[in-house]
C-alpha cells in the first residue's frame, strides 16, 4: 500500500541523462512515470545537472572544432566565385598561384593573390589547426601566450611584418607547444578526440560486457562457472604492461588503441549485469514468459535487460571517465595516438619536458581536471537518478 | 470495561509526496480498546488499517506522513504528543507489534536468543542468566517445542509458523498491555494459521492483555475478536460487537464483505470427455550435492510419483500445505522444471521434448501465477504483455488482428480495453491478476494451470476472481488444474480433488465426496483448519 501512495509524478517533458532510455517512443503519449521520476531526481542534483549541460555544450563545441580553429578559411570569395576550403581542398592554381599543391591560406603570397582580385576570406575565430606551425613566433618555441609577451620580445616580428606592437600579432591565447603549434587549437581537437574515444570505448565495452554478463547470469551453471574463472584469470593480467607491449608492436592509431583497451575494459560491467540476471531469471514474469514459449534471446532482451540497464547506466559515466584517463596515460607515456595527433596526454608530457613553459602543463592539467570532474559529477547525478530508494520513495 | 486502555479519537494520517500534494490515508478514525479486549480491524488492502496501527506506535515515515488531527490516548497519555525518547519506552514494552511477514521480520544474522534478549535488555536491563531464563519462558509460552535447544537457532532454521511464534514471543517478552497483530497469519498456511490464532487466543486469555488484530479475513475476526471495526478507504464505516456485526450488519460494505465467500458451484466431473492431461508416476527430484566433487548424496523429493488424469472441461483441485509439492507439480506438467515420468497432453507425449519442440504445445497450455505483482513485467504496457504470446505463436498475424484479440481478452476478463496502454503498476492486485488471466486466455488454450491465483487477493476480489474463472471455463470449455491451499476457493471451483503431502498424493477423488467424507487425518486437519480455523493434533500437519 505504501508503494502506491507515491505513484503520481509531476507532469513534465523530459530528456534523459546522456539522452538514453527516456526518449519517448513515437506513439506513447507520456513518458513512463518511472523515467520522469528519474529525470526529476537527476535535476535535483544541481551540480550534476549543470555539469551535464556544461559538458554537452563543450562537447558540441568541440565537435565543430574545424569551424573554430582551422588554418583554412570558412569561405573564400575569389573572382566572383565561392570556395569552401573547410570542406574541399583547392590547389593553389585555383587562386592564380604557381603550384598544383593544396593552397596554404596562411601564406601571405596566397592571401595577396586573393586580395588582388578583390576577393575576401572569412576565417574561423582561431586561425590555427592542431597541426599548424606558427612561423612568426616572437620567441623560440614553446612560446608563451601572446598577451604575456613584452614589447621587447615582440619587436623583431613586429618590425618584420610592419606592425605597431604585440597587440597586432596573431594571438596564441594559450601559447604554443615545443613545435610552435597553437595550444588552444590542440586543446579543442584534443578534447574532442578524448571524449569521442571515451564514448566509443564505453559504448562498445558496455555492449560486450552486458552481453557477456547476460549470458552468464541467464544460463548459469557451467557457462557461468567457466566464464567466471576465465574472467578472474583475465583480470589478473597486469593491464598496463600488456598495453605497453602490444602498442609497441602494433602501429598505434585510434582504432588499434580502441581494440587494445577494449581487451580489458569490457570486464567491468560483467559482474554487475550477471548478478542482475541471476536475480531476475527467477522472477515470476520470466517464468510466465517461458510458459508462453518465448525464446531465451527475447526473454533476455525484452524482460531482463531493462532491469540490468539501471545498474549499467549508473556505471557508464564512471567507465567513460576512466577510459579518458587510460588514453591520456598512454599518450603521456608516448604509447598512445600517433605522433602529431592532438592529445591531452601528449600536452602533459610536453609540460613535463618544458618546465620553463608552465602554460603547457597548466592547460593540460586544468582541462583534464575540468573534463573528469564534470564526468564524475554527471555520474553522481545519474547514480542519484537511478537510486531505487529515491525513485520509489 | 470501565476506562479503555487505548482510546483513539479523530485520528487522521496524511502522506505528502512530490509536488506538494497530500493523500489522506486515514480519515478521522475513532475507536477504543478496553483492557483484556480483542478488537478486529477489518478491511481490504489500501483501506488504511495498517497505517492506523502503525500510527499508534508512531512508526510511520515522518515527516512524509503527518497527523492533521486526532489523539491516541494510552493510559492517560497522548502518544502522538510524546517525544521520540518517551515513545521508545512505550514501544516494545507497553505496546508491541507482530508483522505480517515472518520471513523478513527477523534479522537473519542473529540467533533467536540474541533477538529476544535485545528487547529484554533494552526495557528491563536483563542480561545473562535471567535474560536466558525469561527467553526460554516466553518461547515455551508460544509453543516452541524444546525451547532450550532452540536458543541458538537462526531464523532460517525455523519454519514460517515457528518464526511467527518467535515474533510473538518477542512481542510478549516484556508482558505488554497491548499487542498489535498486523495480518500475522496472511503469509502462512491454513493449518499453521489455525495454530497461530489458537495461540494468540490462549495467550491473551492467560496474560490478560489487549489485542488489536488486523486482517482482511472476516472468518478469523469472528473466531478471535470481541469487537470489530470495518474500514474502507480510510474511514471506519461500522463498528460494534462481533456477534452484532455478523448477525445484523448495517453498512452495505460490511454486508458485501460478509457475502464475499466464493459460492461453491464447481464444474461437474466429465467421465466421458476426452482426456486432456495424464501423468503417470511423475517425479520432480532436486539433487542434494555435497563435498568438493559435488557428489549427489540424496534428493529432495518435491513431487514423488504423482499420477493424475484430467478430462476436458474439468477442474482438478490440488491442495496441501506449503512445501507439499503442489506448485512443482504444476510447473513440471508445463515442462518449466525438469521431471521424470510420462506426461501425455491431448495424446502427445511431452516428456523429453526440448524447449523449442515444446513451443507448439504451449499455445494450448497456459499458467496463471500466484503473485500478481511479480508475474507481470513492470516495464511493458498491458497490451504488450498480453500480445507477447501472440507474437510467439502467431508470428504472421497482422498487428491489427493482434490488437483486436487483446481487446477481446481484456473485455473477457472484465477490464476496460481502453486501459491497455497503461503499465501494470497503475492497476490494483485484482486487476493485475485479471491481466495475467487475459495473457493466458488470449492464446485460446484448452488447459490452464492456476497456481494459487487468489491467495494474494482480498476477500471481495477473491470471490470475483472465482466467478470470472468459472465463467471463462463455461464459455470456453477450459480445463483447469487449480492449485491452492485455500480450500474455500477450491471448493468453489474443483470437480475433483488431489490432496498432497510431502510430494505424494494422500487422497484423491470427486470433490463433493471428498469434502463430505475425508478419509485421512491429514485431509481432515486441512479441512478443519480451512473451514473452522481449528487446529489438528500434533504430528498430522507441519508446525
Amino acid at each position: 500500500m505504501e508503494a502506491r501512495l507515491g505513484a503520481q509524478t509531476p507532469d513534465t517533458t523530459a530528456v534523459g541523462p546522456l539522452g538514453l532510455a527516456v526518449l519517448p517512443a513515437a506513439r506513447r503519449v507520456a513518458l513512463s512515470p518511472l523515467a520522469m521520476r528519474r529525470w526529476q531526481n537527476f535535476k535535483t542534483n544541481r551540480r550534476g545537472y549543470w555539469s551535464f549541460w556544461i559538458f554537452i555544450v563543450l562537447f558540441v563545441i568541440s565537435l565543430g572544432a574545424e569551424f573554430i580553429a582551422n588554418d583554412k578559411p570558412l569561405y573564400v570569395r575569389y573572382d566572383g566565385k565561392s570556395y569552401f576550403p573547410v570542406f574541399f581542398t583547392y590547389p593553389e592554381t585555383a587562386f592564380g598561384g604557381d603550384f598544383e599543391t593544396a593552397a596554404d591560406y596562411r601564406d601571405p603570397y596566397v592571401q595577396k593573390l586573393i586580395a588582388d582580385k578583390g576577393g575576401s576570406m572569412i576565417w574561423p575565430p582561431i586561425r590555427y589547426s592542431y597541426d599548424t606551425h606558427n612561423l612568426d613566433l616572437p620567441t623560440p618555441a614553446p612560446s608563451p601566450p601572446t598577451w604575456l609577451l613584452s614589447e621587447a620580445q615582440c619587436k623583431p616580428v613586429v618590425e618584420r611584418k610592419h606592425l605597431h606592437g604585440c597587440r597586432d600579432l596573431e594571438y596564441n591565447w594559450l601559447g604554443t607547444d615545443d613545435q610552435g603549434r597553437d595550444v588552444l587549437a590542440r586543446l579543442i581537437y584534443g578534447f574532442r578526440i578524448s571524449v569521442l574515444f571515451g564514448l566509443v570505448l564505453t559504448v562498445v565495452s558496455s555492449i560486450i560486457g552486458v552481453a557477456a554478463g547476460a549470458v552468464q547470469g541467464y544460463f548459469g551453471g557451467w557457462t557461468d562457472l567457466l566464464f567466471q574463472r576465465f574472467i578472474e584469470i583475465w583480470t589478473s593480467v597486469p593491464e598496463l604492461y600488456l598495453l605497453l607491449i602490444i602498442s609497441s608492436v602494433l602501429v598505434p592509431g585510434f582504432f588499434v588503441l580502441l581494440g587494445i583497451l577494449l581487451l580489458f575494459s569490457w570486464v567491468r560491467l560483467v559482474g554487475l549485469v550477471r548478478a542482475e540476471f541471476l536475480r531476475g531469471r527467477n522472477f515470476e514474469y520470466i517464468m510466465a514468459a517461458r510458459a508462453l514459449g518465448v525464446s531465451n534471446a527475447v526473454i533476455m532482451f525484452r524482460h531482463l535487460l531493462p532491469n540490468a540497464m539501471v545498474a549499467t547506466m549508473t556505471f557508464v559515466p564512471f567507465i567513460m571517465s576512466s577510459s579518458v584517463m587510460t588514453l591520456t596515460a598512454l599518450d603521456f607515456l608516448g604509447f598512445g595516438l600517433p605522433p602529431g595527433s592532438p592529445s591531452l596526454g601528449e600536452l602533459l608530457s610536453q609540460g613535463k619536458a618544458n618546465v620553463q613553459a608552465p602554460w603547457l602543463g597548466l592547460t593540460g592539467f586544468f582541462s583534464l581536471a575540468l573534463m573528469l570532474s564534470l564526468l564524475i559529477f554527471v555520474g553522481e547525478a545519474v547514480r542519484d537518478a537511478f537510486d531505487p530508494r529515491k525513485t520509489y520513495a | 470495561m470501565t476506562e479503555p486502555l487505548l482510546s483513539i479519537r479523530d485520528l487522521a494520517v496524511a502522506f505528502r509526496h512530490g509536488g506538494g500534494q497530500e493523500t489522506l490515508a486515514v480519515d478521522r478514525v475513532s475507536f477504543d480498546i478496553g483492557t483484556g479486549e480483542t478488537v478486529g480491524l477489518v478491511g481490504e488492502s489500501g483501506s488504511g488499517k495498517s497505517v492506523t496501527a502503525l500510527s499508534i506506535l508512531k512508526l510511520l515515515p515522518y515527516p512524509t506522513a503527518r497527523h492533521p488531527s486526532g489523539s491516541v490516548v494510552f493510559k492517560g497519555r497522548d502518544l502522538l504528543r510524546l517525544s521520540e525518547r518517551d515513545m521508545r519506552r512505550v514501544r516494545g514494552d507497553d505496546i508491541t507489534i507482530v508483522f505480517q511477514e515472518p520471513m523478513t521480520s527477523l534479522n537473519p544474522l542473529h540467533t533467536i536468543e540474541k533477538q529476544i534478549g535485545e528487547i529484554l535488555l533494552l526495557h528491563r536491563g536483563l542480561t545473562g542468566e535471567p535474560a536466558r531464563r525469561r527467553t526460554v519462558e516466553v518461547l515455551a509460552q508460544v509453543g516452541i517445542p524444546d525451547p532450550q535447544s532452540r536458543l541458538g537457532s537462526y531464523p532460517h532454521q525455523l519454519s514460517g509458523g515457528q518464526r511467527q511464534r518467535v515474533m510473538i514471543a518477542m512481542a510478549l517478552a516484556n508482558e505488554p498491555d497491548l499487542l498489535i497483530a498486523d495480518e500475522p497469519t496472511t503469509a502462512l498456511d491454513v493449518t499453521v494459521q489455525a495454530q497461530i490464532i489458537e495461540l494468540l487466543r490462549d495467550i491473551k486469555k492467560r496474560l490478560g492483555m489487549s489485542l488489536l488484530f488486523i486482517t482482511h479475513d472476516l472468518g478469523i475476526v469472528r473466531k478471535i475478536a470481541d469487537r470489530v471495526c470495518v474500514m474502507k478507504e480510510g474511514r471506519i464505516v461500522e463498528q460494534g460487537a462481533v456477534e452484532r456485526i455478523f448477525a445484523a450488519p448495517e453498512h452495505p460494505y460490511t454486508r458485501a464483505l460478509l457475502v464475499a465467500e466464493p459460492k461453491p458451484d464447481p464444474a461437474p466431473p466429465q467421465p466421458d470427455a476426452p482426456m486432456v492431461l495424464e501423468t503417470t508416476d511423475l517425479k520432480v527430484w532436486f539433487p542434494i550435492k555435497r563435498g568438493v566433487l559435488r557428489r549427489v548424496v540424496g534428493h529432495i523429493k518435491a513431487v514423488d510419483g504423482v499420477s493424475i488424469a484430467l478430462r476436458k472441461g474439468e477442474t482438478l483441485g490440488v491442495v496441501g500445505e506449503s512445501g507439499s509439492g503442489k506448485t512443482s507439480l504444476g510447473l513440471a506438467i508445463l515442462r518449466l522444471i525438469s521431471s521424470d515420468g510420462p506426461i501425455v497432453f491431448m495424446g502427445n507425449k511431452l516428456q523429453g521434448l526440448r524447449f523449442r519442440e515444446m513451443r507448439p504445445f504451449r499455445r494450448d497450455m497456459q499458467i496463471v501465477f500466484q503473485d500478481p505483482y511479480g508475474s507481470l513485467s513492470p516495464r511493458l504496457s498491458v497490451a504488450e504483455i498480453i500480445k507477447e504470446g501472440l507474437k510467439v505463436h502467431h508470428p504472421r498475424m497482422a498487428e491489427r488482428e493482434r490488437d483486436e484479440r487483446v481487446i477481446r481478452a481484456l473485455a473477457d476478463v472484465g477490464l476496460d480495453p481502453a486501459t491497455r496502454f497503461r503499465f501494470p503498476h497503475e492497476f490494483s492486485g485484482g486487476q493485475r491478476q485479471r491481466i495475467a488471466v487475459a495473457r493466458a486466455v488470449v492464446l485460446e488454450p484448452s488447459f490452464v494451470v492456476l497456481d494459487e491465483p487468489t491467495s494474494a487477493l482480498d476477500m471481495l476480489i477473491q470471490s470475483q476472481m472465482v466467478d470470472l474463472l468459472r465463467d471463462l471455463q463455461k464459455r470456453r470449455n477450459l480445463t483447469y488444474l487449480f492449485i491452492s491451499h485455500d480450500l474455500r476457493v477450491v471448493a468453489a471451483l474443483a470437480s475433483r480433488l488431489v490432496v498432497m503431502q510431502q510430494g505424494k498424493v494422500v487422497e484423491a477423488g470427486e470433490a463433493a465426496e471428498l469434502f463430505r467424507h475425508p478419509k485421512s487425518d491429514y485431509t481432515r486437519a486441512l479441512f478443519a483448519a480451512a473451514f473452522n480455523l481449528e487446529t489438528a493434533p500434533a504430528g498430522v500437519v507441519a508446525q
